[in-house]
Order: C-alpha cells, then structure tokens, then sequence
C-alpha cells in the first residue's frame, strides 16, 4: 500500500519538508532553509519552541459502563489514582508480559483519551476491542490531528492563542485541558517527546492548517521533522516503541516499572501480569542502560555490545547527540555488566568502540512541574 | 584538471597518476548533518564499485563507494576534526582521500559535469 496524506502533508511541503514514508504516511523527516537541517531543529527545540506534526499517532476515545474495571483488565494503570485532567503512562502489554505499545491515557469527562503509537494504532485498535467487553466504546478520533509545541518558549508561543477557563500556565506536566485556538476547539496537554516543557495540541484535522500557521507565525517557532524528533527523545532517555520495546521486551527489562501502577505490581490482574509480577519480585537477566560513546562514529541499532571478549548486549538505538557533541545509544545488556559507569564497548563495522553505561536522560528534562 | 561523477553521487578529480575523490553537492544535502566520516587506510587497495567510506550523519550511516579501481595514498585528515566539512565545502575542502588510477578506462564509464547535472535533475 502506498503511504497515506495526513492533513498537514501540502503544508509542511509548503514549509520546505522532506517527505519519508514512516508509519504508513508520507511524513516530513527534515526541513530545508534557514532554519532547516535535523541539528538545527534540534538545536532549534531546545532553545525556542519547534513545532510537531504528530497526526500519525492514533487518538482514541473509550466510554461505557464499567470503562475502569474493563480497562483496568488490559492495562498495568491504576486508574483509581487518575483523576479529571490528568494524562498517564502506561503500555499495552500481550499475555506473556511482552510490550505491544507504550500509550498516554488521559481522564476525560466521563471518557478515557488515549494516544498510541501511529505504526501500531490498528493493531493496537484490534487488541482492545478483543479484550475489552462490548459495553466499551471505543472511538477512533481519526478526524483530528495531533500537533506538538516543545520547547522552553513553547509556552509563551502558545498562550497567544490558547484561550480557555483557565490560563495554559496554570496546566502542569501531564495535565490537561480544553482550550480554544481561533475558535476551534483544542485539548491541550502538557507533555511531549522531547523532554522539554512543551504541549500535545489535539485539533480537528480540518482545522490543522490554520491552527499550525497561526502557531508558526510565532517568532519562537519553526516546523521540526522526525529526525530532530528521534534525536531529541534519545538524549531525553525516552525508549522509541518497535526499536527500545518490542514484544520480546517486557516492561520490567525496559525500566518502565513506573508504568505498571503501584497497586497492580501486587495484585496483578492485567494481561501479563503472570510474567511482570515474576519479574518485579526475582528481577530480570537485562535491562535498558543507556551509552555513550568516544569519539565521534555512532553505534546504531543492532550493534552487539561486549565487555571485553564477551558480548553482552545489543544497541537497540543509537545516533549523535547534537546537544552533548559525543554518539549516544540506547542498549539492553545483562545486568553485570548495566551499573553507571561500567566500561564496554559497541562493535560497529568490525571496530570497537569504548563505551560507558550512562545515566538517563542523557540531557536532563525540563518539565514544567509548577512554578 | 577534469572532474568525473558518478551515479553513486561521487565525484573524482583526475591529476595525472591521482585521483582525489568526494562526495558531491546534492549527495550532502541529501544525507543532512555529517557527523562522521569513516575513510579507508592509506594503502587500501579498492574495487570499483566496492566499499570505500563510510559518511554517518545524525541520522543513518551511508555507504561511499570506490568510483574507480586503487590504492589509497592520503585520507583528508581535516575530516576528523571538522566532518561538517563535508557539508559546507563538499567538493572542495571537504575531500575524502586520494587515490591511484589502476584502469583508465573506468574513467570512461562516467560522467561529466553536464551529464550529472541532467541525471540530478532527473532524479
């Protein structure tokens, strides 16, 4: 099948994009001009505010008697704990423990909004509806599109626009509202992929090419592609479903436990929880760690790491840190071997690159948690 | 001194028993921010069409192939420090390694200045 348009696709070519297939659509990897090139979208993110299309990404809405206790028999989330306006991490895990997707889930009213992965989003759509009763609805928001504002002047750049019941900087980290821009309604989020302050802005697709012109009409704003976007969540340390989780991955050996709410680690209940509940208690083999690198050559997925003659572990993304100036990766390696500071190397094109297990994010985060 | 191209997006520089040898304009631009380049050893003997170096932008790590059949005798070692080089002066400064000519009748089977520009334009 030839990849599909999202409602943004004639803009961002307007914008100068490169387009590239990902996920089953057309999607800008770069732009060209000025301020164009993944480095400086990267640079450009960190500094002001870059402007996502994230409209690949599945927007689902779940409503129904019992929509808790029904969904709280697929996911690890503790949804007791989630209140009105609040948006949390959780994962879409299989029967064995092995992770399908890695999704937000929002409390709306009477509602639960949950955002997935766009290589994943039918799949996704598929498991839900096999494993959650009939008495769920489950809307797919397919006429929205999904935009991300990141940055530290993201906040500045958007309150120009945003009106609402309250003011956008009183929305802190993963918190929500409904909001208007230009008279259309948007529901805002204080979140991101860049570990950066920064909004996701959830818009009716008809209503995306003015919204995303209003917002980069805005000095601190430039359009930013995927490149920029990989670049950016690798130094902040966030794992990139289908290359750092898979379903050979449980949550556990990724370090996600945090994803696995508090009171589901001890009664289980959810799909997987044989496995997951096995692991909290008797740990796992191997864990994500993250890497970083001497010199300047990348080790990039599928790179084998050793410590010394043995391999013990394998990149599963890996690239430059423009911020940083040295490659970094993320790796899964046996637990001997996974502590801060521990000395490896990444096998890349038959040479051996020394390599020091690093804390993450490798960049710190800077979310805003109130001020 | 003539230039030649390839339809790998190389180009070559011929002087006498040397040839020096890089990647082009449109070939940088399309690979983004170089972060890397990985040249072969001084003394690498190369096959036309073979492996030569390796260019890693932020991206992805992309393959420099031999335009023509030699010895490699001086790798641009301004490279290492500087590989944006290859970025902002890509058929100039920004030169990959030199080579001797072991066949030059390879030289035959590539194009010219006017003929990449058709074939780029094409693409």
């Amino acid at each position: 099948m030839p990849p599909e348009k999202l409602p943004l696709d004639a803009w961002h070519r307007d914008q100068g994009a490169r387009m590239v297939p990902f996920a089953g659509y057309e999607m800008p990897i770069q732009y060209t001009g000025e301020h164009g090139g993944i480095v400086a979208e990267h640079e450009w993110t960190r500094t002001n505010a870059g402007l996502f299309d994230v409209s690949h990404m599945g927007q689902l809405l779940l409503s129904g008697e019992g929509l808790d206790e029904a969904v709280e028999a697929v996911l690890p989330i503790d949804l007791s704990t989630l209140k009105l306006g609040r948006q949390r991490y959780s994962l879409l895990l299989d029967e064995e423990g092995g992770v399908l997707d890695d999704l937000m889930v929002s409390r709306w009213p009477g509602h639960l909004y949950l955002v997935v992965n766009g290589a994943t989003k039918f799949d996704d759509i598929g498991h839900l509806r096999e494993h959650l009763p009939d008495e769920i609805t489950l809307n797919h928001l397919d006429d929205h599109a999904l935009l991300a504002l990141q940055g530290p002047k993201a906040v500045d750049a958007l309150a120009r626009h945003a009106t609402g019941e309250y003011s956008l900087s009183d929305l802190t980290f993963m918190r929500f509202g409904k909001f208007s821009i230009a008279g259309h309604n948007a529901t805002i989020a204080r979140a991101g992929y860049t570990g950066e302050d920064g909004f996701e802005i959830s818009i009716p697709a008809d209503a995306a090419e003015e919204i995303a012109t209003l917002l980069l009409s805005e000095p601190e704003v430039q359009p930013i592609g995927l490149g920029a976007r990989d670049s950016l969540r690798l130094e902040a340390g966030l794992p990139l479903y289908g290359h750092d989780l898979s379903p050979d991955i449980s949550p556990i050996e990724a370090g996600l436990i945090f994803g696995i709410n508090k009171r589901r680690r001890t009664e289980g209940g959810f799909l997987g929880a044989d496995r997951i509940l096995r692991e909290i208690a008797g740990g796992t083999a191997k864990t994500r760690v993250g890497l970083t690198l001497e010199g300047r050559m990348p080790a990039r997925e599928g790179a084998e790491v050793y410590s010394g003659d043995t391999k013990v572990g394998t990149v599963t993304s890996g690239g430059f840190s423009p911020t940083l100036g040295v490659p970094i990766a993320m790796a899964y390696v046996d637990q001997a071997h996974a502590a801060d500071g521990a000395e490896l190397s990444c096998e890349v094109r038959k040479k051996r690159l020394p390599a020091t297990v690093s804390p993450m994010p490798f960049v710190p985060h800077r979310y805003f948690r109130g001020s | 001194m003539p230039r030649y191209f390839t339809d790998e997006h190389e180009w070559i520089d011929v002087e006498g028993e040397s040839a020096t040898v890089g990647i082009t304009d449109y070939a940088q631009e399309q690979l983004g921010d170089i972060v890397f380049v990985e040249l072969p050893d001084v003394g690498a003997m190369l096959d036309k069409g073979g492996d030569a170096a390796v260019v890693e932008s932020v991206k992805a790590a992309s393959d420099v192939y031999a335009p023509i059949t030699g010895e490699v005798t001086e790798g641009n070692s301004a490279l290492e420090d500087e590989p944006a080089l290859v970025n902002s002066s890509p058929e100039e400064e920004g030169w990959f390694f030199r080579m001797t000519i072991g066949d030059r009748d390879e030289l035959e089977g590539l194009m010219d200045d006017k003929a990449y520009k058709a074939f780029v334009d094409n693409l």
